[in-house]
Order: structure tokens, then C-alpha cells, then sequence
């Protein structure tokens, strides 16, 4: 068949693309490598539109062990001989379209990153957006990306520790589904995704390769519309059980000393992980595609390489110790076949019976190597205009009586309100090690067994807050993750980040995810927090829009004394409330004015990033100083939700009255403003952190004490703990049986 | 006593079993893989194990391809000469599928995998907290049958709520009678489906599942 640019756009290359891959080859392509062009420069694997702003985040330093985007996710000292690995990523794409696999295929995917490395992960976490839960669409998706986390989550033996589920009318069509892993592992032990070594054989080990899953990649790069439900075969299949065979070789596999680099096969299959390999050990590689296991006959060349079949890896292995491999994934009763050996051209040739079906030079295929790197258009959205137009004071302040009601309304919204319909169909206790099941606090604290210490991780993001103004929202994502983790007793370290966005070839849509990143990297400059990787999904759009900018943060921190780490619930009868940060009179972007006064375009809320810095800063040494009792952050819903969240665990009440009368009763109680905590402490160490609090010149304010009747506020009757408890435990669950 | 945990692909809570016993009960394990067969290390003082997980990835019936491993020979012949025997979980639902413990573990009622803290009540009216997680985990039997082993004492623990009676809420997965773990007639084989070795160490808050390592005589 004749090549041409017809044949490239077909395949979603653009003409000046097509030109470029005939220049670096110095001729046509034919069909098969096309494809390999086609997959490897997709927006998914290439980063073609993303990576010059992802290079000005900051990419190294602290306990970064490796360098962001040299290995599969990154590595970071933990101290004692240690590394911890995590990395987080999006299946949106195959979620939207056939929400059980696409989500299970997605958890499946992120941990294999992890333990490709030599890592067993130990945590799991995800980050969740949907439409209105009201909707039955959206409630089938819910339902079917629960299960499908599930499902390969509990089979896998992973606990899930953690996450977030939000709902909001532009994730209708678009969900966003992002899957985080977290591993340990001896630091020195780490395994490279690098081919090295001429003559050393290349094994295929895993599942047999179907037709399932070809041309994810690029179909992960383009807007969903109503064709899309056609892609099915575009969708991964994933087995749970064939991928806890994998990690428990993989790990055994390394042992032995026989593995000389090692790689996943996620995106774009075979085709990605050795050109990946050979492209970092600037080596090539001969492939007999024909020595492939197959689950279909009659494979095409380019099926074969572009299969998207789940659990597979790609091992180089040193020559002459073949045998020790085999035998650890025969005891496992998985198949590994040798497909070719590692050759010193730089170049990929992928054989059929012999026959020479594509010669590509590796370097040209991939990120940092030959693929196109594009700087794309800007400008501020139009919708800004709004945003701009907004003033509080056409929002009437409700008055006292008022609050019980609204509070009511925001427990109940299911953004806020508890995700135990969520949650509990995940396991999130294998392991043995989760301690936020009977000690909860604001990030999701694990034991890493071993170590002697324990990581607090979090996933944030709240992208009203990005809609409403990239830059800030971006360092918003990235601050509150930090607190969350702070207020753990945790050091925050690292972030990994998942990028969810429209389309970039929207220079509106574009501006977002500038801005947005730009946030994320000076906030994660002020945090000390490196972005050790993750990924970026574009094209989260329809033809009604674009989803709003979610650059979704998932965080580690390090807890070096178990013993040591914070909870967020009221403890003790008669214990002091106090206020941490200071009050704004500010609703922005809540809630409390979204939901319930359905107001779509305001600004972000008050944030101040050298404030917010100094109140984590004091509220870490009041912990390490052991002066607290819990401590709870502010975010959606404002003071009051953080409150009545506060009291649930124990069923322990509060009295609390509003302290200044200049602001407004529903900024005071409900607004949103950043770099708030509430902590609760014995009586004897009140005055002691309020001291401290004036030196380090952070406002501090008693509001309240932790009660054992029904909740006061401002003497106001609201009730006993139970009934909030119960609305907040069972509105979600009310909506979906409804 | 010493302990054989038995490891069969797809088994997930092999290494927590291990830990629990070692490191908190202070144990000496032997891991067993399910294509060997020996267990001459063992007397019937000790006690094996069939931990939680997938088996075979459970897609067909819960345990019904582990119960043929070599392994698993092994364990029935050692429990039939009166040796000691737990199941957890997935390793109750082998027991059951191997016919070393009567009736059998249907899906929850709910259609759901669950996984929380629940409340078992002792024989001797104690209310342990115990976390579950599970998607088969519906003991069923014949009316008969459950009147028999109630008869016999042989339900070990049951479901229960805070307070240690029942209510409709208390139950997880729909069990008949409430029940969450079971023993045989001779009293050497045990299975339940709550996960004592996810409650031994007080740095998860939890000490309870020493408790059921107790109750059960293995400690």
C-alpha cells in the first residue's frame, strides 16, 4: 500500500509531522512503522505539547534519588537504606468509554511502573471526577469505575488507602480517572529501564499479546465524541491475578542479579518499552515479532507492536544466566520467551519469519530523542470576564438563624459528604499496615514495614479553584496537599502529578494548563517538594467543552516515628479549640457559592503562598512538640464542615462562637480562604501555642472547646454529633439508591 | 507451635500472616508453596494456615482450583490425623470448597466486595473488632445444618453490632445466622472470613485478632 500523508492523518499525525518522520528516515515509512511513529509521538507517549513547561518545574534536588522522567516514576530517599517510588497517572480516556476495565486497567498500569522498578508497592490511592451523581449516567460511571478499582485493587493485594471523588456538571462526559501507586524498596537496588549490553537476550514475560487496547495511545490523544464508544477495542483488558504473579516474579526475578534493565508495557505496547530501553542505552535491539505469544492468529506486525495487552515486561537479561530467569517465572507459571537480543545500531528491526518488517532509529521515537516538541499558543480565556464581574455584595449575607440550614445542604453535597460507598469496596486494609483505618487523620498514614517509618500521602486537587484562576489554583493543589500531610505529622517530599486538561490546541485551554503548571512549580519551589513525574492527559473535551483544569497532586511525606503522627478528630472532652491562620471575608469559589448560590464564575479564594508556608511550618513544630491533640484543615465547606468532620470519629460535640464580627456569616463559617487549620489541645497548652503563634507572627484564635452535648454554635442548638454524622455518612449513598 | 502459612498464587494475606504471627505473636512460620507437598516439619500441635487473597485470581468459584494443589493433599491429610487448620477469607473458602469445614461462601448480598471494621461476638460474649474484606463471604448452609452446628457449638463467631447483639445493620455480606467463622466437629479445623492478622499490632490501633489467635487455642 502506497504511504501517504492522507495514510498519517489517518493515524492522527499531522502533514508537517508525517514530512518530519520521512526527513528523519531518509525515506517513505511503510504501514508498520508509521504506527510506531504514530503511537510514539502521540501526545500521550511523546509529551510533544506539554514537556517545555513541564521542564520548568522543579525536577531534582531534596531526596530525589533520580532525576524526573529517567525512570518509570521516581525515587526518593527515605532515610535508613530506603527509597520510597510512586507515581501517579490518568485512564481517562478508557474510562469514559468502558468505565470497569478502563479503571481497573489503570491501577493495573500505575503499580507495574512502580514494581518494574524493584519496588513492592504498598499503597494505592486515586483521584475521581464525575458529573452530577444525580444523573444515572454518571451514576453507572461511578459505579463502574468503583468496581473496576476495585476489582483489580483487592485481587492485586494493594490496600487503597486514600483518594478524593468530586462531582461537577464538566466531568460529564469526561471523568477523570487517576490511579497513584507508592512503593518501597532498598534504595541501591533499584532496577533501570535501559537496554544495555550487546548479544543480551530480550524476554517477553507475562500475558500473551491480543489485539486489545491498539492505538491507545493515540486514542488517549484525541477529543471524546460520539464515535468514541466505536473504540471499544481501544480499551485494555486487564487480569489482576496474572499481574500479583508478575510482581511476586518480578521481585524474585531481580534477586537473582540476571536482569540488566527492565520495563512495563503500558502505552503503545512492545513498541514503546524497546524503544524507551534502547533509546536510554543508546543501543538497538533485533525483535522477532513472530516469537511474540499470541492470544489471536494472524497478528499484524503493527497489532503486534502496538498491542496494549496488559501485564507484560519487557527484561534484558545478561547473557549466560537465562537459565535463573526461566526458572523463577516457571514457578510462577508465567510465560517468558526470548523475542530478541540487544544489538549496538541504535537501531529497532522488527522481524516476521525472518523478514525485515520496520528498521527505525530508537532515539528518533522518543521523548528528549527525535519526537516534535511544540510550543503552542496562549491567551486568557473569555470566561475570565465573568469571573471578573463577580462582587460579593450581590450575595446576601444569610443571617444567624440561617447557618443550621445551610450547613445541612453542604453535608449532604456529594463533593463533601462521606465516601464510604466509595471506599469500602476497596480493600484498603491488605497489607496490615494502613493506620488511618482506627486513627484517622488529613493524609493517609502507612506503616512502610521495615523502614521503621511511616509515609502520610495525599492526593488534592480542587479544580474550581484552577478554573478560577490557573496559576493560584495550581499552588493551591499543591499547598493543601502539603497540609494535609503536615497536619499528619508528616515532612511533605515529593509530588507526582497527573495533568488533566482539554484540548491544547485551545490556546484558551492552553493558558490553563500553562498557568496551571507554572502554580504547581513555584509552590512545589516553596515546599521543597520536587516533581519526581507522573503524566499529562489532554484532550479531556467534548464538543461541549473542556473539563476544568485539573493538575491533580498526589504528595509523600515521611513520618519518621510512627508513634509521631497527628490525627484529625476531637479527642478530648473540654479540649480548646483553636483557629490556625486567619479569617478572611472571603467565599470565593466555595461550595457554599457554587452549589447553593449557584454562582459558576467567581475568583479563586484567599491564598497567600509565604503565609501558608509559615502557618505548616508552625503547625509541624507544635506537633513534633507534642502540644496538640488533632488537627484538621479547612477546605470545602469551610470552617464548619471542618468542624463537624472533627467531631465524627469519636462522636465528640463542640461549642463554638464566631470571633469577629467584620466578616460576613458565610465567609466566617463557610467560606474557603487557604492556609487554615483547626487544632484541638488541652487547656494547660493553649496558652503555650498562642504564645508561640506571636512570635512566629501567626494569627491564632481561640473559637471554641470540644464538647460532649449537642453542637453549639455561636449557643445556637445544632444538635447532637450523631445525626450529622449519619447525613454525612449515608447522602451519598441516598442519592445513588434514589 | 509452630506454623505453616501456605502460599498459593494469588494469595495476598501470606505476608501479613507471616508478619502478624512473627513479629506480634512472636511465631515461628513456615512459608509453604502449593506445588510442594511435605509437611513432615509439622506435628498436630502445630497449626496450618490458608491465608487471604485471590487463589488462582477466584475466578472460578472461591478456592475451587487451590483445594486441588499438592499442597492441599498435603493439608487434608494432616487435618484428617487430627492436625491444626485455620482458613481466612479466601482460605475459608478453600477449606469449605476442600470439604474440611461444611457449607459454602456465597457473593455478599449486596453485590459488593466490602471492606470495614465489623464486630464479632465470642462464644463467650466477648465483641471483638475485626476488619473484613471480602466480595464471597455469605456462609450458607441447609437450615439442618445450621441447627447442627449450632447444636455443637461449631459457629465460633458471629457478626454482631458495638453493643454484641444483632440488628440489621450489623451483618456485611447477608450470612445466615450471622455467621462469621466456624470450626469442625472435631475442633481442629477453623475457618472464618473476618482477618484477626490485620489486628495484632497496637501500632494499627487494633489488638483484637490476638484475641481470636487465642480463643482458637493457637498461641
Amino acid at each position: 500500500m502506497e504511504i501517504t500523508a492522507k495514510t498519517a492523518s489517518q493515524l492522527r499525525l499531522t502533514g508537517e509531522e508525517f514530512e518530519l518522520i520521512k526527513q528523519k528516515l531518509g525515506r517513505t515509512p511503510n504501514f508498520t512503522e508509521l504506527c510506531a511513529f504514530s503511537s510514539m509521538w502521540s501526545e500521550h507517549c511523546s509529551y510533544k505539547n506539554s514537556i517545555k513547561w513541564l521542564k520548568t518545574l522543579p525536577r531534582d534536588g531534596g531526596r530525589m534519588l533520580v532525576a524526573a522522567g529517567e525512570e518509570n516514576a521516581g525515587l526518593m530517599d527515605m532515610g535508613n537504606g530506603f527509597g520510597v517510588v510512586f507515581k501517579i497517572e490518568s485512564h481517562n480516556h478508557p474510562s469514559a468509554i468502558e468505565p470497569f476495565q478502563g479503571a481497573a486497567t489503570g491501577v493495573g498500569g500505575i503499580h507495574r511502573d512502580i514494581f518494574t522498578m524493584g519496588a513492592r508497592p504498598i499503597a494505592s490511592l486515586n483521584s475521581l471526577r464525575f458529573g452530577n451523581l444525580a444523573d444515572t449516567k454518571t451514576q453507572r460511571l461511578l459505579k463502574g469505575v468503583v468496581k473496576g478499582i476495585g476489582h483489580y485493587g483487592n485481587c492485586f493485594g494493594v490496600p487503597t488507602v486514600g483518594g478524593e471523588v468530586y462531582f461537577e456538571d464538566c466531568y460529564h462526559t469526561n471523568p477523570l480517572v487517576n490511579a497513584m501507586s507508592v512503593g518501597i524498596m532498598k534504595a541501591d537496588k533499584m532496577i533501570s529501564a535501559t537496554a544495555k549490553g550487546t548479544g543480551n537476550p530480550v524476554f517477553i514475560v507475562g500475558s500473551a499479546t491480543g489485539k486489545d487496547g491498539i492505538g491507545g495511545a493515540s486514542f488517549a490523544s484525541a477529543d471524546i465524541t460520539a464515535e468514541s464508544t466505536e473504540e471499544l477495542p481501544a480499551v485494555q483488558v486487564g487480569d489482576p491475578f496474572q499481574e500479583k504473579k508478575l510482581l511476586e516474579a518480578c521481585l524474585e526475578v531481580i534477586e537473582t542479579g540476571a536482569v540488566v534493565g527492565m520495563q512495563d508495557m503500558g502505552a503503545a505496547g512492545i513498541i514503546c518499552s524497546t524503544a524507551e530501553m534502547s533509546a536510554k542505552g543508546e543501543v538497538g535491539m533485533r525483535i522477532d515479532l513472530d516469537k511474540v505469544p499470541t492470544r489471536q492468529e494472524n497478528m499484524k506486525p503493527f497489532e503486534l507492536l502496538l498491542s496494549e495487552s496488559q501485564e507484560r515486561m519487557l527484561i534484558v537479561v545478561e547473557k549466560g544466566k537465562e537459565d535463573s530467569v526461566l526458572k523463577v517465572f516457571d514457578k510462577w507459571d508465567l510465560p517468558c520467551k526470548q523475542i530478541g537480543e540487544v544489538t549496538d545500531d541504535k537501531l529497532l528491526k522488527f522481524y516476521v519469519n525472518g523478514n525485515l518488517e520496520a528498521e527505525i532509529p530508537a532515539y528518533e521515537l522518543v521523548l528528549g530523542g527525535g519526537a516534535p516538541q511544540y510550543t503552542r499558543e496562549y491567551r486568557e480565556p473569555a470566561y475570565f470576564e465573568k469571573i471578573k464581574n463577580w462582587n460579593v455584595k450581590d450575595v446576601k449575607d444569610p443571617g444567624e438563624k440561617e447557618l443550621l440550614k445551610i450547613a445541612e445542604q453542604l453535608i449532604s453535597l456529594p463533593s463533601i459528604a462521606n465516601k464510604k460507598w466509595v471506599y469500602t469496596q476497596y480493600d484498603s486494609m491488605v497489607g496490615a499496615a494502613n493506620v488511618s483505618t482506627n486513627n484517622p487523620s488529613d493524609a493517609s498514614i502507612i506503616l512502610a514495614k521495615g523502614t521503621g517509618k511511616a509515609l502520610a500521602i495525599t492526593v488534592d486537587c480542587n479544580s474550581k479553584y484552577v478554573f478560577a484562576d490557573p496559576y493560584k489554583g495550581g499552588m493551591i493543589a499543591v499547598a493543601e496537599a502539603a497540609r494535609n500531610i503536615v497536619c499528619s505529622g508528616g515532612e511533605p517530599i515529593g509530588v507526582t502529578n497527573c495533568l488533566n486538561f482539554g484540548n491544547p490546541y485551545d490556546p484558551e485551554v492552553y493558558y490553563q494548563f500553562v498557568k496551571g503548571v507554572t502554580g504547581m512549580g513555584d509552590a512545589c519551589k516553596k515546599f521543597n517538594t520536587p516533581v519526581t513525574g507522573g503524566n499529562v492527559s489532554f484532550y479531556n473535551q467534548n464538543p461541549e467543552g473542556p473539563v476544568y483544569p485539573t493538575p491533580t497532586i498526589g504528595m509523600v511525606g515521611i513520618i519518621d516515628d510512627p508513634a509521631d503522627a497527628m490525627t484529625m478528630y476531637f479527642t478530648n472532652e473540654g479540649d480548646i479549640i483553636l483557629l490556625v491562620g486567619k479569617q478572611q471575608n472571603d467565599i470565593a469559589s466555595s461550595e457554599y457559592l457554587h452549589k447553593l448560590k449557584k454562582t459558576e464564575y467567581s475568583p479563586a479564594p484567599y491564598f497567600n503562598l509565604d503565609e501558608e508556608y509559615a502557618t505548616q511550618q508552625f503547625i509541624s513544630s507544635i506537633i513534633k512538640n507534642k502540644l496538640i491533640n488533632s488537627a484538621h484543615d479547612i477546605s470545602e465547606g469551610g470552617l464548619m464542615i471542618t468542624l463537624l468532620e472533627s467531631s465524627f470519629f469519636k462522636g465528640l460535640s463542640f461549642a463554638v462562637t464566631k470571633q469577629d464580627k467584620t466578616i460576613r456569616n458565610d465567609a466566617y463559617w463557610f467560606g474557603e480562604a487557604q492556609g487554615r487549620v483547626v487544632i484541638s489541645c488541652s487547656k494547660e497548652n493553649a496558652q503555650g501555642i498562642k504564645q508561640k503563634a506571636s512570635v512566629a507572627g501567626i494569627e491564632v484564635t481561640e473559637i471554641g472547646k470540644v464538647y460532649s452535648g449537642n453542637i453549639l454554635i455561636n449557643d445556637i442548638d445544632f444538635g447532637p454529633v450523631e445525626v450529622w454524622k449519619k447525613k454525612y455518612d449515608t447522602a451519598l449513598e441516598n442519592i445513588i439508591k434514589n | 507451635m509452630k506454623f505453616g502459612v501456605v502460599v498459593f498464587p494469588g494469595s495476598n494475606c501470606d505476608r501479613d500472616m507471616q508478619q502478624s504471627l512473627q513479629n506480634d505473636l512472636g511465631k515461628e512460620v513456615i512459608m509453604l508453596w502449593h506445588k510442594d507437598k511435605d509437611l513432615s516439619m509439622f506435628t498436630t500441635e502445630d497449626c496450618i494456615i490458608l491465608p487471604g487473597g485471590f487463589s488462582f485470581g477466584d475466578y472460578l468459584r472461591c478456592g475451587a482450583i487451590a483445594r486441588f494443589s499438592p499442597m492441599m493433599q498435603s493439608v487434608i491429610d494432616f487435618a484428617n490425623k487430627g492436625g491444626k487448620v485455620l482458613g481466612v477469607c479466601n482460605g475459608f473458602q478453600v477449606l469449605c470448597e476442600a470439604g474440611l469445614l461444611p457449607g459454602t461462601l456465597l457473593q455478599n448480598e449486596s453485590q459488593q466486595f466490602v471492606c470495614k471494621n465489623v464486630h464479632l461476638k465470642t462464644n463467650d460474649n466477648e465483641v471483638l473488632t475485626i476488619p473484613i474484606a471480602h466480595g464471597e463471604g455469605r456462609y450458607y448452609a441447609s437450615d439442618e445444618l445450621l441447627d447442627e452446628l449450632q447444636e455443637n457449638g461449631q459457629v465460633i463467631f458471629t457478626y454482631c453490632n458495638e453493643s454484641g447483639s444483632e440488628d440489621d445493620f450489623c451483618n456485611p455480606n447477608g450470612a445466615c445466622r450471622y455467621i462469621a467463622g466456624i470450626r469442625n466437629k472435631a475442633g481442629n479445623v477453623f475457618g472464618m472470613m473476618p482477618h484477626p492478622e490485620r489486628a495484632t499490632s497496637s501500632l494499627l490501633n487494633n489488638t483484637d485478632g490476638i484475641k481470636v489467635f487465642s480463643i482458637l487455642g493457637l498461641n
